[in-house]
Order: structure tokens, then C-alpha cells, then sequence
């Protein structure tokens, strides 16, 4: 099979067939002789004192074999569960966040104990019968409120909320001092549930003889697992075997470990008998980690002409009560605040607070979907305040081709792009011109059309062993593979990615054919199982499992091709460089028709004949560690309509142009972008966790929390560029996050040009009909108002309030004062109105 | 999501039914198609003692036509109601609704007389059953629909009485039913029905408050001869919804006033 055939070939993905007939192997699948279940107790409420916990009447229960509480764990599991310091240098409070907890609960659905029985609903039923005794505290649930010194402490032992406070850079005056129009506005990202289709389950079998422990768990990562998971439980590396089988998404909430995670196999230790714990779907939106959570001010210096100048941002981080594993990564909004655009200056600064909710970690894009939005959000209100179209003004600031590498404010290179063109081509197909009309025409028949952009991009490909390791703690985000030609040809690669949905089976398989000339069919694809093949992995998140991942396995493939040539030549009584490597055959140059296929080497390799001092074999481990991150890209134009009555928003079109480099499969970066549009059409329009006030989760089942299905999908029209990466030898860049990050910016876009008619300028998400009417309600009462003053000669309508009622109240703009170090008190937004988000007139220059 | 522990019958006729009800005594629930029901026990928020199974009362399925009455068995499944040509000429509005019911799934197992029993006030069918008159007919006695509803979640159903049958009067003339919702397989925010009758118009109201509503002040209205937008304004006459995380109670009553003006301006 030539080289070049299948790295760009369009084929089906070979797990597919596996996957939808039932042959998939998720942990329902799993069991072990002998097996115990386990249920857990969780806190009711969001904050209390635990008094006592009294299983005696569960212990009666039928089929129960243990109860556990913290206690029963001593001198079993140690230390608590890790925080990575990602990009946040500086933690303000940290707290420990212990598998279970002894005497306080901070956030519901907290576990407090465990339940042991031999079946599940043996375990179900006891749960039910275990008292636990609680003194409710105050709950922390409200941004703003926590960082006020006076409010009440998320932990009642720390000193105050704040998880971190980071300024990255304090100054962007000298662009607001130069500036002709400033914009102002607070940009919200509602809290989410990852939502996996297979929620979390976990089993342990503990072997006595060995002293080892078999973990089996869901999970994208599971050589983590095994370092922060047998590391609580004093076993090295060689006494732990993880095994993340198929996993039935994951989309960041499956990397960090989670309390069960350590409970399990303590519990299988004890017992010496295997435990077995399925997440309910209830579980899985209460307890495993939301993602974004923030809430960000932003302000957007520029000149009249469209030329962008500064920004200022300020992110609030609902870290929730602990942070989660790589929760402070999500801070990384900031540094790709700025998006595809030249700016002269960009201040930003960090703010992590603690709440009595379950914690934040990455959700799909994890901080650049928060970035993408903001900034698109920015520069669709400065081209609306200055009058100019908003294509225009991006085109106006882009990063342009010549530029790259080109340094972004924060020092970061991205690494190619051509932005221009890509939106170009979006513009092109979905008609942009024609619709601008055709929106003009349906204004006057009061029909609300608007059409949104969002050109997104995205840093990606984690990552640099020099950037990453001081991220994590120490560990390199870099990439492993062996690669493994057997006597007979056929080959087994092993890589330290962990397919999660992502189809690396297929598409790891493609580079492997083309680099060793070895048919498709003949290469298998392992991963998931710290027992085989690669000494540490590093899992699958971030878009980085074929930017790092597929180029470990390039160039293991390549050295397995270079000592094959080696072979080669020894066979062919050539010197090495006389030989030539072509689509699978070894020939000697200007001898093209003596051709050895790289089998036939490769059953040399383990035969008498090789060259002197060669170790038998034909298999290699490689370690990429890639110079730089990637940076994907790309325009999406959202068209909607917005029926102004009941604020129903429909998706007429939705056109997606994205640029990840040179493509692998283009049938998988389509499957990528359908998934990850959907994802951010979701939070755009539909999903969002709610608590009430006193902590308790209002969106527990999957009717109040609104996943969308294929039903409420627009139709899609993906297209693409292709700009490859320079930064690796394949030239490519993710996908896996792109159409997340790039949806929801479009959408929301697309909102507000459809009601900017109507003095609408922006809308929080998720825009639910509800929400878009109370907004227009509101206006039509502010618009009241206006004509009311405007006889006063005020010079400028002001934007209706943003939030109404009581459960949507957000908390004004926080002084820009020193909350890290003084604790500082937050304060109102700079009209003095507690109740409402920032006004905008004051904020306006004229 | 596991529920706890219960009792299970199955019966095959009315009579075993009622009385395995009365042997099970007052936290014995019916089984019918189980879409409501099972989700509730599988989060513990209902945990009946006992379930009595009438899905193989073969008798309780049925779609007829008799003196300018439809009768519905109570176990005809939504997908049944959905496909009848015996409902789609004589009352299509009803095909109509079965057809919007939750999805596939629910369609080919959820019953009407399931919904009807289980008087969540964002049903479809008692809606129509209120705005419509209907009779929902028990192995006990007669309801008139507007007297079984009672309250969310409450009927005058007793421990062993079994809902068997509902009657619709035929009813043909231009209609319609607007289902506002986020999500195609979702619960109604609000819903509101049109049907025009020989006796003027009939509008229902889904989602509202405890019970359905049937819209008087806007027939009356409509009787009187007011365009559908003067006669809308009436749609939230007296209402007092409640409020949940998809709408507040005023855009409950926003929407019923909107839907119901399309409602009759959109019936054909």
C-alpha cells in the first residue's frame, strides 16, 4: 500500500462495527467472580457538619458485607486526591479534598460513606437505611457574595473563598487612553454537565499473593489513574494495572480522579474481594465535575475605523468546593482572551472562588470555548457600536498569514493560521451577502433573522514538556508509542492516548500503514491498559492524542522503517544510503525491480542474518515531545430566527469552515465538528446546571437538564482549509474541541444581530425562550422609559437591564481591587445598582 | 436507579386487577405502559408496595366510534391513537397530540388512560379530555373529565378503581394543538388547543396550573365574535401557574395567550 494512500483517506471507522453491534466492551461488561457492589451516601446538603453517621440498621440489611466510613479507610488510602497547579503560579487556598470526608460536607451529593453488598440493589436498599446526623451551614453558592470577607466560608476551616487571584498582565491603559470607543460587558458561562452517555463505574479486585491491585474504570486517562490512585494506596507502579476499556465519552470530566476512584479499590482491599460501582445518571450531573462556571468582565478599547486596541478582562472561576484535578486550567481563558486578532494590549487577571458545589474541571475546550465566546462576543458589540459590519471588523484585525509564528500578548506562538480565508469561504457558502438582505427585507415584515460569526481559534496539542510539566506537577504532557512489526508482518502499536469515541483505532492506523507501507488491515491499535505496551501515557484530552499522540507513533514507525533498512541493505550488500523505502518495498537506488517488501525484513529481523551487532526484533518505543502547541482554526456562521413573541429561537443554517492542519480522516474530523457543534449549540440554547440557594441541585434528571438531541440539531454544512502545522512532521492540529468551541459564540451571535432591532445587544446562556422574552420584556419596558426621558435630551438609549427576577440575579462588576491579598470587599457595579448586571450607557464613550 | 423493593401482579381481566389493587392495599400502584411511573421509582420519589400489571388485559385496547361518541380503551398506546384512521376522521385533533407525545420509545409503549391515571398537569390528553368533555369511564363508574382532574397529580380514583376507557364526543371541525417546548420529546411549557365544534369553539389550555384548563372566558368570547387576538387576551383569565426552571409564571401566561391566538388562527 503506497505511502500517502491513507493519511487523507476518507474510510469508515473500523471500531464502528465493533461499537454499534453490541461487541464493545464498557464496564457494564465487566465482572469478576465473586464481585461485591457498592452504593454511596451522599450529603444532602451542599454544607454541614457531619454529627455521626450510624449504619447499625444498615448493617441488618439483607446481602450487606461492609459499611465504610473516612475511619475505616486509615492506614489504607493517604493524602488527599491531587490538585494540579496548571497555569495558575499563585494558590490562595487549597483545600484538601479527601476521598471522604470526616466531619464536614461541602458540597451535595458529597459521598460520606459506602454501602457493600452482594447485589446492587442489596447495596441500593441499605443506603437508604444509613442515619447520617448533619448540622446544616450556610451554603456559598454565589460568586460575588463568596469573595466578600464577611461572607460564610465554603470550608469552615479556611480563612476565606479565594481558590487563586492572578493578574497575567495588570495594563492595558496606554490602548484605553488612545482609544475613540470603549465597549463594556459581562460575558456569563453557566455551569454544565458533561453528560457522558456511560457515566463513571469503577471496579477493584484486590490479589492477596501478588499485593497488586486491577483497577477497571472509565476513564480517558488511565496511567493518571494509576499514579494518583495506587499512590493513595502505597502501591508502585508494577503492583497497579489499570484498564479503561471502551469508554462511553468523556468529554474532560473521566481525567481527574474522583473520591469513588480511591473508595473502590480500598474497599476491594479490605474486603479481598472484588467491588463494583456504577454512577446512577442522577450521580453523574450531581457529582461528576461541571464544566465552565465563570463569569467574565470584559471591556474592548478600539478607534472608530474598527481597529481594535486593548481589552481588559477579569475571570471569576467557579472553582466549586474543592478544585478539581486540572481545574485551574480553565484560567487559560485568559490567555486566549485576545482570540485571532491583534491587540496593542490585553490585561487580565484570574480569579478562582470557592463554593459549596461539586468542583469545576475541563469540559470539552475547557477554557477556550470561555475565551472564543467572550471575544466574539467583544467584537460583535464594538462593530455594533461603531456601525460597521462585524465581518468587516474582524478582517480588519486578523492575524494575518505573514505574521505567524506570531506572538500573542501573553507570549504564546501560534503556530500558523489563515483566518481571513476561512472566513471568506464561510461567508461564501452560506451566502452572507443575500442574507444581510434578506434579513433587511424580513425586519420589515417583522420577521427576526440574524446571522452570527464566530471565528474561533484554538491552542491545542498539550503539550511541551517545558510548558506543561511545571502545569501538572512534574509529568510532561508529552506522548508515547511502541510500534511492534511481528515475523509475519503483521503489527501491533501501543500508545499512551486513550480512545474515548475519538476513533484512534482507525486513524492511528492510517499513519501507521502509510509510514511502514504495512496494509491497514494488518495494524492493530492498543491502548488503555497500563499493563501493556508503553511505561506511562498521558492520556486523551486537550485535541493533542494525534498532534502528540499520532506523532509518537509516526516516529516509532520510522525507526521500526530505519532499522528495517538497515536489514535491508545487509540483505541487498548495499551501503544504508543506497537504499530506497517506497510504499513498503526496500530497493537499491537505480535497481527498482529487486524490491524486498518491509514483511520479508521484518521475518529477517527475527532470524540469523542480520547485520553484525544488531539485536534481533523489529519493534521501537518513541517519546514526542512536540516544540510548540497547535493552533486550529476557523469561521462559523450561525443563521437563526428568533420569533419575538415567545422567544423561540430556530436554526436555519449553520456552516462550519475549520482549518486542524493536513487530515488524517476527513470523515472523523466531520464527526468531531458534528459532536462538538452540537455541544456548543447546547450550551448556546439549552443546557445549564441550576442550584437553588441553599445548594440544592434544581437539575438532577435529564428532563430539567435539557441535553438536545438530533432533533433540535440545525442543519450543518461543514467545509474547510487546510493551513498544516509546522510545528510537527504530520502538520497537523486538533479538532476534538473545535466545534465546541466555536458554536456557542455563533449562536448567541446570531441572536443578537436577530434582536439588536429590537435594542437587544447581548444575551447570557443558555438563551432559552423564557429568558429571550423576559429580556425583550424588560426592553420594551426600558424603551418605555427612554421615550419617557428622551424629551430630557438624554443623548443615548440605554440597553434594557439585563437580568430580571430573583433566580437570575448576578452580581455587579467587581472593583478592580485587591481581592488575592486583602480579601478585598467586591463591589457594585459603577452605577451603583446591586441588583442588575453593569448598565452599559455610562460605560460608552461617545 | 434502582427502585426499592416491590410486589408485582400481573392480571389478565378488570376484575383480577381491582382486586389484587384491594389486596395490596393503598400503596399499590397500576403498571400500564410505565413511562411515568418506572422513572419515579427508579428515583425513589414513588416506591409503591405493590404493581399490578394490566398490560396483557388484551380488552382494554380498542379505538371504536358508537353513536357520535369515540371510545378509547385505556391501554391503546399512544402510537395506536397516533396511526387510527377511525381517530383521524372522526377526531383528529387527538392523532394529532398522540403523535407529539415524548418520543418514539414512550409512544410505543405510554397509554392513554397511563396519562389520564397519572393527572400530570402537562399531559396532553387531559387537556383535551376537559376541553372536549370527554367521560372517563372506570371499572367503577363515570367521570366528567372536568371533575377528574382534581389537582396535580390527583383524581377521585379509588384504590382498586381502574381506568378503563375514555369517551370523546367526534368532533371534525378546524383545529389545533401547539405544543410549546425546547425539545421535541418534551413536556409542554405551556400547550393550547382549538377545536371548533356545531357549538362554537373549545380551547384548552396544558401546563397552567395544578389541572388542565379549558378556556372559557376566550370561547366566549370568540362566541361573541372577537377576532382570535381579542379573544386571547382572555387565554390567561384567572390562571396562577406556577413557576419552574423553564418559565416563570407570567411567561406561562404570556404563553397562553400567544399560543392560544395561533392555536385558532392556525386551525384547519
Amino acid at each position: 500500500m503506497a505511502i500517502s494512500k491513507m493519511i487523507g483517506a476518507k474510510i469508515h471507522r473500523r471500531e464502528d462495527p465493533r461499537l454499534v453491534s453490541g461487541g464493545g466492551r464498557y464496564m457494564d461488561d465487566f465482572k469478576r467472580p465473586n464481585t461485591t457492589y457498592a452504593a454511596f451516601i451522599r450529603s444532602p446538603y451542599a454544607h454541614a457538619k457531619i454529627r455521626m453517621i450510624d449504619p447499625a440498621e444498615a448493617r441488618q440489611a439483607p446481602g450487606v458485607v461492609a459499611i465504610f466510613t473516612a475511619q475505616d479507610f486509615e492506614g489504607v488510602l493517604t493524602g488527599p486526591a491531587p490538585v494540579a497547579p496548571a497555569f495558575v503560579a499563585e494558590k490562595h487556598t487549597v483545600p484538601d479534598r479527601p476521598p471522604l470526608p470526616r466531619d464536614e460536607v461541602v458540597y451535595q451529593g458529597q459521598p460520606v460513606a459506602v454501602v457493600i453488598a452482594e447485589s446492587k440493589a442489596e447495596a441500593a436498599d441499605a443506603a437508604a437505611l444509613v442515619h447520617v446526623d448533619y448540622e446544616p451551614l450556610p451554603a456559598v453558592m454565589d460568586l460575588e457574595k463568596a469573595l466578600d470577607p464577611s461572607s460564610p466560608k465554603a470550608h469552615t476551616a479556611l480563612p476565606d473563598n479565594i481558590a487563586w487571584d492572578l493578574v497575567y498582565n495588570a495594563d492595558a491603559d496606554a490602548s484605553f487612553a488612545e482609544a475613540e470607543v470603549t465597549v463594556k460587558e459581562r460575558i456569563l458561562q453557566q455551569r454544565l454537565a458533561p453528560t457522558p452517555m456511560e457515566t463513571r463505574s469503577v471496579m477493584a479486585e484486590w490479589s492477596p499473593h501478588e499485593g497488586s491491585m486491577t483497577l477497571w474504570l472509565s476513564n480517558q486517562g488511565p496511567h493518571f489513574i494509576r499514579l494518583f490512585v495506587g499512590g493513595a494506596l502505597g502501591l508502585p507502579e508494577n503492583r497497579m494495572r489499570v484498564i479503561s476499556p471502551d469508554v462511553g465519552g468523556g468529554f474532560g470530566a473521566k481525567i481527574c480522579p474522583y473520591p469513588e476512584d480511591y473508595v473502590v479499590p480500598a474497599a476491594a482491599k479490605i474486603l479481598k474481594r472484588p467491588v463494583k460501582w456504577t454512577e446512577s445518571r442522577t450521580e453523574s450531573i450531581q457529582v461528576t465535575t461541571h464544566g465552565r462556571g465563570q463569569i467574565f468582565d470584559v471591556e474592548v478599547a478600539g478607534l472608530k475605523d474598527g481597529t481594535l486596541l486593548g481589552m481588559k478582562v477579569t475571570q471569576y472561576l467557579d472553582a466549586g468546593a474543592y478544585i478539581g484535578t486540572f481545574g485551574a486550567f480553565q484560567a487559560c481563558a485568559c490567555l486566549l482572551a485576545g482570540g485571532g486578532y491583534k491587540w496593542k494590549q490585553i490585561a487580565a487577571r484570574t480569579i478562582g472562588v470557592l463554593t459549596n458545589k461539586v468542583s469545576t474541571d475541563p469540559y470539552r475546550g475547557a477554557g477556550r470555548p470561555e475565551a472564543t465566546h467572550l471575544v466574539e462576543r467583544m467584537v460583535d458589540i464594538f462593530a455594533r457600536e461603531i456601525g460597521m459590519d462585524p465581518a468587516a471588523v474582524r478582517k480588519k484585525n486578523f492575524v494575518q498569514p505573514g505574521d505567524f509564528p506570531y506572538t500573542q500578548n501573553f507570549g504564546l506562538v501560534m503556530d500558523s493560521g489563515d483566518y481571513e480565508r476561512s472566513l471568506d469561504k464561510a461567508m461564501e457558502i452560506v451566502g452572507y451577502e443575500q442574507l444581510r438582505k434578506e434579513q433587511e427585507e424580513g425586519r420589515k415584515q417583522g420577521r427576526y433573522l440574524g446571522i452570527g460569526l464566530s471565528t474561533w481559534i484554538e491552542i491545542c496539542g498539550f503539550g511541551p514538556a517545558a510548558a506543561t510539566a511545571p502545569a501538572t506537577g512534574g509529568i510532561g504532557l508529552v506522548e508515547s508509542a511502541q510500534v511492534r512489526v511481528y515475523p509475519t508482518g503483521s503489527v501491533t502499536v501501543w500508545t499512551g492516548t486513550h480512545s474515548h469515541g475519538q476513533g484512534h483505532e482507525t486513524t492511528f492506523s492510517q499513519i501507521v500503514a502509510d509510514t511502514l507501507g504495512i496494509p491497514y488491515d494488518q495494524i492493530e491499535i492498543k491502548h488503555g491498559d497500563t499493563g501493556e505496551g508503553t511505561a506511562f501515557g498521558f492520556g486523551t484530552y486537550g485535541s493533542r492524542s494525534l498532534a502528540v499522540g499520532g506523532m509518537a507513533i509516526r516516529m516509532a514507525s520510522q525507526k521500526v522503517v530505519d532499522k528495517a533498512k538497515k536489514i535491508a541493505a545487509h540483505s541487498f550488500e548495499a551501503a544504508e544510503e543506497d537504499v530506497v523505502f517506497e510504499g513498503g518495498d526496500f530497493y537499491v537506488k537505480g535497481s527498482p525491480d529487486n524490491r524486498r517488501k518491509i514483511q520479508e525484513v521484518a521475518f529477517e529481523a527475527y532470524g540469523a542474518a542480520l547485520p553484525e551487532g544488531m539485536e534481533q526484533g523489529l519493534e521501537a518505543v518513541a517519546y514526542f515531545d512536540p516544540p510548540n502547541f497547535v493552533w486550529p482554526f476557523g469561521a462559523h456562521i450561525c443563521v437563526v430566527e428568533v420569533d419575538p413573541e415567545t422567544g423561540a429561537v430556530e436554526m436555519l443554517k449553520y456552516v462550519a469552515v475549520d482549518d486542524c492542519g493536513n487530515v488524517i480522516n476527513p470523515m472523523i474530523v466531520e464527526g468531531q465538528l458534528h459532536g462538538g457543534i452540537a455541544q456548543g449549540i447546547a450550551q448556546a440554547l439549552f443546557e445549564e446546571v441550576v442550584y437553588a440557594e441553599d445548594g440544592s441541585l434544581r437539575t438532577g434528571t435529564l428532563l430539567d437538564y435539557a441535553i438536545p438531541t438530533a432533533n433540535e440539531m440545525p442543519p450543518l454544512t461543514l467545509d474547510s482549509t487546510v493551513t498544516p502545522s509546522p510545528t510537527n512532521a504530520l502538520g497537523v492540529k486538533g479538532i476534538g474541541e473545535a466545534g465546541t468551541i466555536a458554536a456557542s459564540g455563533a449562536v448567541i451571535n446570531a441572536i443578537v444581530d436577530a434582536l439588536s432591532p429590537l435594542g437587544v445587544r447581548h444575551v447570557d446562556m443558555p438563551a432559552s425562550p423564557d429568558r429571550l422574552w423576559k429580556q425583550l420584556q424588560e426592553h420594551r419596558t426600558g424603551l418605555e422609559g427612554y421615550h419617557a426621558v428622551a424629551v430630557a435630551d438624554t443623548p443615548e438609549v440605554d440597553d434594557a437591564p439585563r437580568r430580571g427576577g430573583p433566580e437570575s440575579e448576578l452580581p455587579g462588576s467587581l472593583d478592580e481591587g485587591e481581592i488575592g491579598k486583602t480579601g478585598g470587599q467586591a463591589e457594585p457595579g459603577s452605577d451603583g445598582s446591586p441588583q442588575e448586571g453593569p448598565r452599559h450607557q455610562e460605560d460608552y464613550d461617545q | 436507579m434502582i427502585p426499592a423493593a416491590f410486589e408485582y401482579a400481573r392480571a389478565s381481566s378488570v376484575q383480577e386487577a381491582s382486586e389484587l389493587l384491594g389486596k395490596f392495599g393503598e400503596d399499590a400502584k397500576v403498571l400500564a405502559g410505565g413511562h411515568s411511573l418506572i422513572p419515579l421509582m427508579r428515583l425513589r420519589l414513588a416506591q409503591p408496595s405493590a404493581l399490578v400489571d394490566i398490560t396483557n388485559i388484551k380488552e382494554l385496547s380498542y379505538i371504536t366510534r358508537e353513536n357520535g361518541k369515540l371510545r378509547i380503551g385505556a391501554l391503546t398506546r399512544h402510537v395506536e391513537i397516533h396511526n387510527s384512521e377511525e381517530i383521524k376522521q372522526s377526531l383528529p385533533i387527538l392523532a394529532e397530540v398522540a403523535s407529539e407525545v415524548g418520543d418514539n420509545q414512550v409512544r410505543n409503549m405510554g397509554t392513554i388512560g397511563g396519562v389520564i391515571a397519572h393527572a400530570d398537569s402537562a399531559g396532553d390528553y387531559p387537556t383535551l379530555c376537559v376541553m372536549l368533555d370527554a367521560e372517563i369511564v372506570t371499572n367503577k363508574r363515570r367521570h366528567a373529565a372536568h371533575a377528574f382532574f382534581q389537582d396535580l397529580f390527583t383524581t377521585p380514583l379509588e384504590n382498586d378503581e381502574i381506568v378503563c376507557e375514555v369517551v370523546f364526543p367526534v368532533a371534525t371541525g378546524p383545529h389545533k394543538y401547539i405544543k410549546f417546548r425546547r425539545r421535541l420529546f418534551d413536556w409542554a411549557i405551556v400547550g393550547a388547543a382549538a377545536q371548533k365544534t356545531d357549538q362554537g369553539w373549545r380551547i384548552g389550555l396544558t401546563n397552567v396550573g395544578p389541572t388542565p384548563v379549558r378556556a372559557v372566558a376566550v370561547e366566549q368570547a370568540l362566541g361573541q365574535g372577537a377576532s382570535p387576538t381579542e379573544a386571547a387576551e382572555h387565554a390567561s383569565d384567572g390562571l396562577n401557574p406556577s413557576g419552574d426552571i423553564r418559565a416563570t409564571p407570567e411567561y406561562k401566561k404570556h404563553l397562553a395567550r400567544v399560543l392560544t391566538r395561533r392555536a385558532i388562527e392556525q386551525s384547519q
